[in-house]
């Protein structure tokens, strides 16, 4: 585990939040498994870490954009359980009236814009959230979370350009589960990832997204910097993604061996990693641990029990939010 | 009243409103010291600098991008897109995000942004900077379509664009940056979904969009030589579409023809056409005609790029058939 600098209830919200997402996934994925979810959606257990890492170094002020893959975003930028699962299952009370689902939830109360279910949809938006700060005199940061399957699309390019022509304070955070959907990265990506941000003069590091404090300690300097008018930069996370590109890729083998998925999952857990570094720091012990993971669940079965009670939007909602006022 | 060109009606819009408001601010292709191609934002960045009138690099689809995110998080920026043709360039921005930010959140996020474009064949541009696409973004919940027809329009809607909380695209015709035409010296701004009635008549409606209205008002010149009395009404925007005025004009000539540049097909006067064969069948002595580009990608030479518009004389044509009867039986 990398050193950084904080404090026994930095470290413990750290874990608390990288449980809380491997548990609403969890939960999310079991309504799908269940049929009580419409639709489909895409499960960040096995990324917490990134999620968290970053997070943990931002305000509410700072904005992130997020993906399809974007429960994790959301949960680690401070959304709560009950409004989530109730957006996941269309009900009034979820965070975008049911209308967003899974693929486009967003938490404009802590700077989450929103995921995005366009593949490196949301990269100009993320650098636009940069250039406002700019042009306002604001000190907010954004990051723009994606995959490395978004590293093919043209857009990446054309905003890195301007955030580094124009010195903007934004994050590109590439999430690097290895995957582009259902295509191994190495079969699509050539060359180097970071050397792509670095030929536009962007600082890129490359960082193991499955150890939270290497990631938040890396995400406190950058975010810090940006603020300075540093940025932009550029992180490639190392991470893995424990199910299939969605729930509903189960027999994945054709592409991904059982025993890769196997070797991740044992030795590599970001939150196992961190519980023995917590333990072994005597930061905290298994028993508070468990009481901890067994309070996180409780909250997710009664948001769970909560949202699949709730009321649908009403009929007159169909057309409401077309256009703003 | 003094007159001045569109291109400088425009630009005095934008002016106003950035000094009105601080939050607006300008990006695009040569945008800045060049003033577009069209010379339409010169002076401005003079007056409001770089950090406001923004020259990007040609990544349509890159600053598009930024300025949904700049307005989604309390920016008004206005995008000057050269030319109406590089829409497809920037589909994925305007169509997938701008326009279902506001309704995907639950009405929790806004875009207040504006897209300012053109249309307009017979430059001699050929195909890929000769379009008129506006059909393709009115077909986009969410997206509002400003289509001005003279220097006072383009003034009045672009100044309720930029105030407008949703993305605006507004279509400026760019063989009309030159035309003069009245524009008062003191503020005024004009509302979306209110059509102009821009000649009163009796027998026939024309409707026109941003060139085409030039076209039916010298159609009904043509028309009134002749005793045919024909009204001419400018929606302004075709999203909102103020569908109320265009119906009880066709109830009392019972008779239209509707004019637009876009390719007829599956077009803006196919739309039109079909809420007045909905909503005022019974008033109809004719059925309603489109009139709008051929379906040809537009041909560079001028020869035949010119039988690719609309023109007057088709439009009286077109007019004295319906008055008189005759395609009622070929329909």
């Amino acid at each position: 585990m990398a050193k950084a600098k904080s404090n026994t209830e930095d470290y413990l919200r750290m874990y608390t939040q990288m449980v809380r997402i491997r548990t609403f996934e969890d939960n999310a994925n079991q309504l799908y498994l269940s049929a009580k979810m419409p639709g489909l959606t895409h499960m960040y257990s096995g990324e917490e870490a990134v999620a968290v890492g970053i997070c943990e170094a931002l305000t509410d002020a700072d904005r992130i954009t997020s993906t399809h893959r974007g429960h994790g975003h959301c949960v680690a930028k401070g959304a709560e359980f009950k409004a989530m699962f109730c957006e996941l299952l269309g009900k009034a009370e979820g965070y975008c009236r049911g209308k967003g689902g899974s693929m486009h939830i967003a938490d404009q109360s802590h700077g989450n814009l929103g995921a995005n279910a366009i593949v490196g949809g949301s990269m100009g938006i993320a650098t636009g959230s940069a250039l406002r700060a700019k042009l306002q005199g604001s000190d907010d940061v954004t990051v723009c979370f994606f995959g490395d399957g978004a590293t093919a699309q043209g857009l990446l390019y054309e905003v890195m350009n301007m955030a580094a022509l124009w010195k903007l304070p934004v994050i590109y955070a590439c999430e690097n589960n290895g995957y582009s959907e259902y295509t191994k990265t190495e079969e699509i990506a050539a060359g180097s990832i970071t050397a792509r941000a670095e030929a536009f003069g962007i600082e890129a590091h490359q960082v193991d997204g499955q150890d939270v404090l290497e990631v938040n300690d890396l995400a406190r300097k950058l975010v810090a910097r940006a603020r300075k008018g540093e940025g932009p930069f550029f992180i490639e996370l190392m991470t893995y993604r424990y199910h299939g590109h969605h729930v509903g890729d189960i027999n994945r083998e054709y592409y991904r061996s059982k025993a890769e998925e196997k070797e991740w999952k044992d030795n590599r857990d970001p939150i196992i990693r961190f519980r023995a570094h917590l333990v072994r720091e005597g930061i905290a012990t298994e028993a508070d641990l468990d009481a901890l993971n067994a309070e996180i669940e409780k909250d997710a079965a009664e948001a769970v029990a909560y949202a699949l009670d709730a009321a649908y939007p009403d009929a007159a909602e169909v057309d409401m939010h077309v256009y703003a006022a | 009243m003094r007159e001045i060109t569109l291109s400088q009606a425009v630009n005095e819009a934008i002016a106003e409103e950035m000094r009105r408001d601080p939050s607006v601010f300008l990006m695009g292709e040569d945008v800045a010291e060049a003033g577009t191609p069209f010379k339409v934002l010169s002076g401005l960045v003079e007056e409001f600098g770089t950090e406001r009138v923004i020259d990007t690099p040609i990544s349509e689809p890159g600053f598009m991008g930024m300025a949904v995110g700049a307005a989604m998080t309390g920016a008004r920026p206005i995008v000057d897109l050269m030319f109406g043709d590089f829409i497809f360039l920037i589909m994925d921005q305007l169509c997938n995000q701008a326009a279902k930010t506001h309704y995907m959140s639950g009405g929790k996020l806004t875009v207040p942004l504006v897209l300012r474009t053109n249309m307009g064949a017979t430059r001699r541009s050929a195909a890929q900077h000769s379009q008129s696409l506006q059909a393709l973004v009115a077909h986009i919940p969410g997206l509002k379509v400003a289509m001005p027809s003279s220097s006072y329009e383009a003034k009045g809607l672009m100044k309720t664009a930029i105030r407008d909380n949703n993305p605006v695209v507004i279509f400026e015709d760019k063989l009309m940056y030159q035309d003069k035409a009245p524009v008062p010296e003191e503020e005024y701004l004009i509302p979306f979904g209110v059509a102009n009635v821009k000649r009163e008549g009796r027998d026939i409606t024309l409707i026109g969009t941003s060139s085409m209205v030039q076209v039916a008002e010298k159609a009904a010149e043509i028309l009134a030589a002749e005793g045919i009395s024909a009204e001419v009404i400018d929606p302004r925007t075709i999203v909102p579409l103020d569908e109320k005025t265009l119906i009880e004009s066709v109830k009392k000539t019972s008779r239209a023809i509707v004019i637009d540049e876009g390719h007829q097909s599956y077009g803006v006067t196919a739309e039109i056409a079909s809420r007045l064969n909905e909503k005022a069948f019974y008033h109809l002595d004719a059925p309603v005609l489109r009139m709008g580009a051929m379906d040809v990608p537009v041909p560079f030479s001028p020869a035949l790029e010119d039988l690719t518009v609309p023109t007057p004389e088709q439009v009286a044509a077109n007019a004295r058939r319906l008055c008189a009867g005759e395609l009622i039986h070929a329909a």
